[in-house]
């Protein structure tokens, strides 16, 4: 854990400092997905807005690049819209009425957005894990991993077999359920569950992972527990992960995100928007939150 | 049906001072409490009058033997619960056979796939149905349904079977207009807006983060469904299929007036039989004998027990198995 | 399985939940169509003036009607709601305002089990309470039957909307020093008001279509009468005498008794949503 820590710590600095003199990608639009700091363009929005109603607006106009195989941490006062803004990025809005989303997101340079695109297949690419775990109670550990192979056909024992135990492995689960993957997913602890429902996210191969203040209804240790693992994940998928424990966002990120609003007020490497913030209201907020 | 584990009013009686706690006070609970005993009262009392009323016959016959004893003659003062037990698991098992998978579709039709303002007409309508009298549904069964039926469904295949399946003949029967299969349908008819309004408010119980985690896996409206809302809703919808149940064992009038009130056993689906809502109601004001009184007292007193005891059965699956208090 | 096949299967499913609901929405209007059809024709002048009589009168063409089934109704239910209102609203603020009683789990209990009973069972009842010791059949009888229904339905809807007002209006009335009496009565109640009426509103037009407890104490009769301690008639009983009658124009005459129950229940029904719509309305805002 401390060396993690210490490994993202060193990362971001690195790659502050070789970006020192080139812009911040704030409400920038750059259509090549290479940046000039050597960073792969994962996800990008542009003119990203979300409303809710007629006339509040969840967020406005964000424009931003989620690059790969980093964390990027969405930070913000609450009703700051960063949970809203992370629910565009995989269509989860659909599902509401009332609720109307402009602008555009980019994975891989494709518009999840499009007419033709697919809200399902979007989901498929870009995994969800929510504030609360939410396994599948009445299924098994084994089976809450495989939900999402089953759904698209996936009958072969070996493969699945395979697939929940890689994925449980990844979450870091797979020692702790190896001898018990026939009883209820609801049987395991918060913390437990939490790592079940990222397997079971990552299980179907997902491009980006968003997490939704993933550890909040955790204690210390799980939390512990969650935030090192997003260290190892990282470098097989890119996690954008809301959270409104700023330390957490410090430990855990590569590149911060502050909103504030239903704005997207800037958008760096961590190490930077937290020792040297660029705009005021960052400013203000890290003060009103440290002092 | 909600129950609140800690009701607002624990933290009231916590939040007034003792002082305020004052005569008016204490008259005003008083009276409260002394009226609302009488609603405990009855439930209590039921039972007791109707085996106090039902004595007669169980000493003349005993308490399990009028159960499973075969004659109903009130002539020859002999009865026997029997037929009509019978009666009424068949009418009402069957009912419930039919209505609940159509029940559950509708509700799951209205929570999740119709638009809200259809929902809501969807909703209204079949709160209206629970809500037109029994009799009412019984008219229109004797006068339209029941001939329909026998015509255009009973008779054919009662042709059919005497050519082609003799041994159905034992089964089906002579086609009466008025049987068993016409009331079980009517009943089915009369109780799906309980099960429609039961798995309902199940499936409304199940949490939303639930749901999201099935559609952030890339799922389809029918797999959140399958995956995420019904597993969740299952104990509150098989709890809800037991109050239907319940409601079918004791629903009388459109019963009586379409089952064709035999009391003899053996029933076919296609001839007369009785239940025992339906007995009482035939018999009752005609009981001047005193053990034919007592007896559809006893009727009365079975089905009481039957009820609560399915009643109980509901609402301990409701609370025990939930998912809900179990696990989240 | 491919995603064009997932969207198939959900698009079968979505068909078969339309069938179903057409099946089982289907039906209430083809019942209401029928009742409307034969009602209205069998309602004229003399059925809201005259009284049933014998069979004789209807076959010979004399006019007749069911006006003492229509004033035995009206008479019997209303004497069920005086005694069931005062019982079930108190059991209903009992059971939400005095839930730390030891009686509120109980009571909570009790009503439920009531509101499952078969209301034949009821009829049962009042027959060995009342009618056994009065001596015989009469309107009274029919009437406490029917109370034993109303009884647990309003004490369950007075409980759930009692609840449903906001905790901050008991605390606004204690913080101004009112006995909790006072803050129930004049703060709560008034508050859920209109659902506590919809409440009883409900349990009218549920006791109203009642007709097996009735058939067990008030018993019915052909003639207008306004003594209550006598046997008296009244709609959803009468219906019944009239649809396993042999006669013909009492078969019509049951359509006519049919459309009335009807109208009165929908008229109830439609009230009652009203009066919901706008207390959800209202708590929105």
């Amino acid at each position: 854990m401390q060396n993690d820590t210490t490994d993202a710590t060193a990362t971001g600095t690195a790659t502050s400092a070789a970006t020192a003199q080139a812009p911040r990608h704030i409400a920038t639009v750059n259509d090549k997905l290479q940046t000039p700091d050597g960073n792969t363009v994962r996800l990008e929005t542009r003119d990203l807005s979300v409303r809710y109603g007629i006339s509040t607006f969840g967020v406005q106009n964000i424009s931003a690049q989620i690059y790969d195989q980093n964390v990027t941490a969405l930070i913000g006062p609450s009703g700051c819209g960063k949970s809203t803004y992370l629910r565009a990025l995989n269509r989860m809005h659909d599902l509401g009425t009332d609720i109307e989303v402009t602008g555009e997101v980019y994975l891989d340079g494709e518009n999840l957005y499009a007419p033709k695109m697919d809200p399902v297949v979007v989901r498929r690419r870009v995994g969800m894990v929510f504030q609360k775990p939410t396994p599948f109670p009445t299924k098994s550990i084994y089976d809450n991993v495989a939900a999402g192979l089953r759904l698209v056909g996936v009958r072969n024992r070996a493969t699945l077999d395979e697939v929940v135990e890689q994925s449980l492995k990844d979450a870091a689960l797979w020692d702790e359920v190896k001898d018990r993957l026939r009883s209820p997913g609801g049987s395991l602890s918060g913390g437990q569950q939490q790592r079940l429902c990222i397997a079971r996210a990552l299980a179907v191969g997902p491009e980006v992972l968003l997490m939704d203040e993933p550890t909040s209804s955790l204690d210390p240790m799980a939390t512990a527990r969650i935030e090192e693992l997003i260290q190892k994940l990282k470098h097989k998928v890119t996690i954008i992960i809301v959270t409104h424990n700023m330390q957490q966002a410090s430990r855990v990120s590569d590149y911060t995100a502050f909103f504030y609003v239903g704005e997207l007020v800037e958008l760096g490497p961590t190490q930077e928007i937290f020792s040297n913030p660029r705009e005021l209201r960052t400013q203000e907020y890290f003060s009103g939150e440290f002092s | 049906m909600a129950d609140v584990v800690v009701p607002a009013s624990a933290r009231a009686a916590e939040l007034i001072p003792a002082r305020y706690r004052n005569p008016g006070d204490h008259f005003f609970k008083l009276v409260v409490l002394g009226l609302s005993s009488s609603i405990i009262l009855l439930a209590v009392v039921m039972p007791v009058v109707l085996f106090i009323e039902a004595a007669p016959t169980f000493r003349a016959f005993g308490f399990m033997d009028f159960l499973t004893e075969t004659t109903w003659d009130p002539v020859a003062a002999i009865h026997g619960a029997w037929p009509f037990v019978v009666g009424t698991l068949i009418t009402s098992f069957g009912a419930l056979l039919i209505a609940a998978l159509p029940a559950i579709a509708v509700a799951i039709f209205v929570s999740e796939y119709a638009p809200k303002w259809l929902a809501r007409v969807i909703n209204y309508t079949v709160d209206l149905l629970a809500a037109i009298p029994s009799v009412v549904i019984g008219l229109w069964a004797i006068f339209n349904f029941a001939p329909m039926m026998r015509d255009l469904v009973y008779m054919p295949i009662y042709m059919w079977a005497i050519e082609e399946a003799e041994w159905l003949i034992p089964i089906i029967g002579a086609p009466s207009t008025y049987n068993l299969i016409t009331a079980t349908l009517i009943l089915a008819l009369m109780i799906v807006p309980y099960t429609v309004a039961l798995s309902r408010d199940a499936i409304a119980q199940v949490p939303v983060e639930q749901r999201e985690a099935s559609w952030a896996l890339g799922s389809t409206r029918w797999e959140v469904i399958r995956q995420a809302v019904l597993p969740y809703a299952r104990t509150g919808i098989v709890a809800g299929l037991l109050l239907s149940l319940a409601r079918g064992l004791g629903e009388t009038m459109a019963v009586a007036m379409l089952i064709g009130n035999r009391n003899r056993m053996p029933f076919t689906l296609f001839g007369p039989a009785a239940t025992m809502p339906s007995v009482i109601i035939n018999e009752f004001r005609e009981a001047v004998e005193p053990l034919h009184y007592s007896s559809t007292m006893a009727v009365g007193l079975y089905l009481f027990v039957v009820t609560i005891g399915i009643n109980l059965l509901a609402s301990y699956i409701q609370r025990k198995l939930s998912i809900s208090k179990g696990v989240l | 399985m491919n995603l064009r096949a997932r969207y198939a299967r959900d698009r079968v499913i979505e068909g078969l939940l339309v069938f179903a609901t057409l099946l089982v929405v289907v039906p209430l209007f083809v019942i209401i169509f029928y009742v409307i059809m034969n009602g209205f024709s069998a309602l004229n002048f003399a059925f809201f003036t005259e009284e049933l009589g014998s069979p004789a009168r209807a076959m010979q063409g004399r006019p007749t009607g069911l006006v003492h089934s229509i004033v035995g109704t009206i008479v019997i239910d209303l004497i069920a709601l005086v005694m069931a209102v005062p019982f079930g609203i108190a059991t209903g603020i009992m059971m939400s305002e005095y839930g730390e009683s030891p009686m509120a789990p109980v009571a909570r209990l009790m009503t439920s089990t009531l509101n499952g009973m078969p209301a034949v069972l009821m009829g049962l009842m009042a027959y060995a309470l009342v009618v056994k010791n009065t001596g015989g059949f009469s309107a009274l009888a029919g009437s406490v039957a029917l109370a034993f229904v109303m009884l647990p339905i309003i004490a369950r809807t007075t409980e759930s909307v009692l609840r449903v007002t906001p905790w901050s209006l008991r605390e606004a009335g204690m913080s101004l020093g009112l006995p909790r009496w006072r803050v129930t009565t004049a703060l709560v109640i008034p508050a859920a008001k209109a659902g506590v009426i919809t409440g009883i509103l409900i349990a009218f037009a549920r006791a109203a279509g009642e007709a097996a407890p009735l058939m067990l104490t008030s018993f019915g009769n052909n003639y207008f009468t306004l003594d209550v301690t006598s046997p008296m008639d009244t709609l959803p009983q009468r219906l019944y005498s009239l649809a396993i009658s042999p006669y013909r124009q009492w078969h019509t005459m049951g359509w006519g008794a049919a459309i009335i129950l009807l109208l009165f229940v929908m008229v109830t029904f439609i009230v009652g949503r009203v009066i919901v719509q706008r207390m959800e309305d209202r708590l929105k805002n």
